[in-house]
């Protein structure tokens, strides 16, 4: 079982949400919680422990100025304008280049090579028992979120119960990490921002075809046009939780709500309940 | 005119929120700029008439012609981005998955793959109270979002250039879409809050920052939600020679006036319009010292 945590609008919760469901999961059995929101990661605040990391890398083309006779094959192919030939040598613009490998196929003398390009790290930590935090971290400045995020999803491949954390937006960072899960639980909150932005992200969920539920977040009492639009858009209500200005606190100095306040745990594996419940497993 | 982009690294620290009560305030010719184009919201503050709009076609992405297709696989082999699959008995592009780099056309031994343009956007072009709004809208799930944040400020760019100020409402984050927002732009107003997340964010931001060397500013947002992380943010940013602008407090007034579709300070006095207001005047200050510096 493969459950994301998304939300088109950022700051909603959705790391509240994720950190506290593999907490709740863990109390029982073994879980595994992904980082996926690698340009800003932050469930680490809320799981201190030692961690192992590992270079996430991409391939590069590095061309071989002794072979290569400046034809302009190679810059002619690349879609995105990372190679520029000139009279006497090719530059190459390694923040435009999508690793696609074309133009070490394109090169007639075979003078490009690949050598991997350091563009982020994987950690894996053990935080508490049954519990295993793998975290994506995208290296400052490097634009390309993609391969961190699926080299900490790569990282957790064969484990049975993961719980993936998103990036907000709903661009590719999101499609990257919401590929293959079988549920995906959208946090709100009862503003036109999350209204409008959660809109946005269920229809990420549907193009991927991935069954989807609503989180309410900082509940004032005012949710009746989320409620409406979920009653018409036949998207599960799973959970509501209030605005409080002690809730509010645990989760800004990186507490656990389901460590301080154990009555939460039930809500939390009320929420999983309904994310089986969305895929048809008991 | 001077370039002011409104950033934040972690989500909804309350950017659009402040960047709607900034254009209301701050004096002289302005155009905006809604660079969030993934969940575009400052529209939902500026009571916006279009003007026009037009469609954002984003890089190419292959189609493979099924009539054509031999079913041979060399396309699904070679393709970096699980883009293609077998469907039957011959392959198709995931549109969600294609970067458009156009191997699969280069190695198809049959020419059965062809690059088209596709929308995966637009681009909007309206007039609110304060000037010119440009905001943008990716099909959700579409990629290049950096190339639509390049579009957006390109618009806006070419069509108001005399203006005062070019302010910005940015997308969280440090990834393409940051970076196509802040490149070129003269000063960041960083918007945080005080809690760990916030803090840890603030840091990764600036570090993407000062790769583009804009002058750096900080807001805290709703800083009375945790004084003693409020102090932490304060305190590193004076050991980073980061000018704190400005320090909003929580007030419940906030999410009511966007409730009614308006910025904090058009909704009556209160403690989150004052303190805007102040925000206003030291940031007035720091860009007219950078505006003379120059």
């Amino acid at each position: 079982m493969k459950i994301a945590v998304a939300s088109g609008k950022g700051g909603t919760g959705k790391t509240m949400v994720a950190a506290n469901l593999a907490f709740t999961l863990a109390q029982t059995c073994q879980v595994t919680l992904v980082d996926c929101d690698v340009e800003e990661p932050n469930l680490h605040l809320f799981f201190p422990a030692p961690a192992t990391a590992k270079d996430v890398t991409v391939p590069v083309p590095v061309i071989d100025e002794k072979i290569c006779d400046r034809c302009g094959k190679c810059g002619e192919f690349c879609q995105y304008g990372a190679l520029t030939v000139l009279r006497d040598r090719v530059l190459f613009f390694p923040e435009l280049c999508h690793s696609c490998g074309g133009c070490m196929l394109v090169c007639p003398k075979n003078a490009i090579h690949e050598e991997p390009k350091r563009v982020g790290i994987v950690t894996n930590a053990t935080p508490m028992q049954r519990l295993n935090l793998v975290s994506g971290y995208l290296d400052a400045g490097n634009p390309f979120a993609v391969p961190v995020i699926r080299a900490a999803k790569t990282a957790t491949a064969g484990d049975c119960l993961v719980i993936l954390d998103a990036s907000p937006g709903t661009s590719c960072p999101v499609v990257e990490t919401l590929d293959g899960c079988d549920a995906c639980i959208l946090v709100t909150e009862s503003t036109p921002f999350g209204l409008h932005d959660l809109q946005l992200a269920v229809d990420v969920a549907d193009r991927l075809g991935i069954p989807a539920g609503v989180v309410i977040n900082r509940s004032d009492g005012k949710d009746q046009e989320t409620l409406d639009f979920c009653t018409n858009h036949d998207l599960d209500m799973m959970m509501t939780i209030p605005f409080d200005r002690g809730i509010a606190a645990i989760q800004s100095r990186g507490d656990l709500l389901c460590r301080v306040r154990p009555e939460w745990l039930k809500a939390f594996s009320a929420l999983y309940s309904k994310c089986c419940a969305l895929v048809g497993e008991d | 005119m001077i370039r002011l982009a409104v950033i934040s690294g972690k989500g909804g620290t309350g950017k659009t929120m402040i960047t709607a009560a900034l254009a209301q305030l701050l004096p002289g010719t302005l155009v905006l700029a809604d660079c969030d184009v993934d969940a575009a919201n400052l529209a939902l503050l500026s009571d916006p008439h279009l003007i026009r709009s037009e469609p954002f076609m984003g890089m190419k992405s292959a189609v493979i012609d099924p009539a054509i297709c031999i079913g041979c696989g060399e396309c699904e082999s070679h393709c970096r981005f699980n883009a293609i699959c077998q469907k039957g008995d011959v392959y198709r592009v995931s549109p969600l998955h294609c970067e458009g780099c156009a191997v699969c056309v280069h190695i198809c031994p049959v020419q059965a793959v062809s690059m088209q343009t596709r929308q995966t956007g637009e681009v909007m072009y309206s007039q609110t109270e304060r000037g010119h709004l440009v905001h943008a809208q990716l099909v959700p799930g579409a990629g290049n979002s950096g190339l639509l944040v390049h579009a957006v400020k390109k618009m806006a760019l070419e069509q108001d250039r005399d203006c005062d100020l070019f302010l910005i409402d940015g997308p969280p984050g440090t990834g393409c879409p940051l970076i196509s927002t802040i490149s070129g732009v003269d000063a960041v107003l960083i918007v945080t809050e005080p809690s760990v997340s916030g803090l840890h964010d603030l840091k990764r931001v600036v570090t993407v920052c000062r790769q583009f060397r804009p002058r750096i500013l900080v807001a805290i947002n709703r800083f009375d939600l945790d004084e003693s992380l409020a102090e932490s943010i304060r305190q590193w940013c004076a050991e980073e020679s980061i000018p704190v602008v400005g320090e909003i407090p929580f007030d419940p007034v906030v999410i009511d006036s966007v409730r009614q579709g308006m910025p904090v300070t058009r909704a009556g006095d209160s403690p989150a319009a004052q303190a805007i207001q102040i925000l206003k005047n030291n940031l007035e200050q720091e860009l007219m010292s950078y505006d003379n510096k120059r």
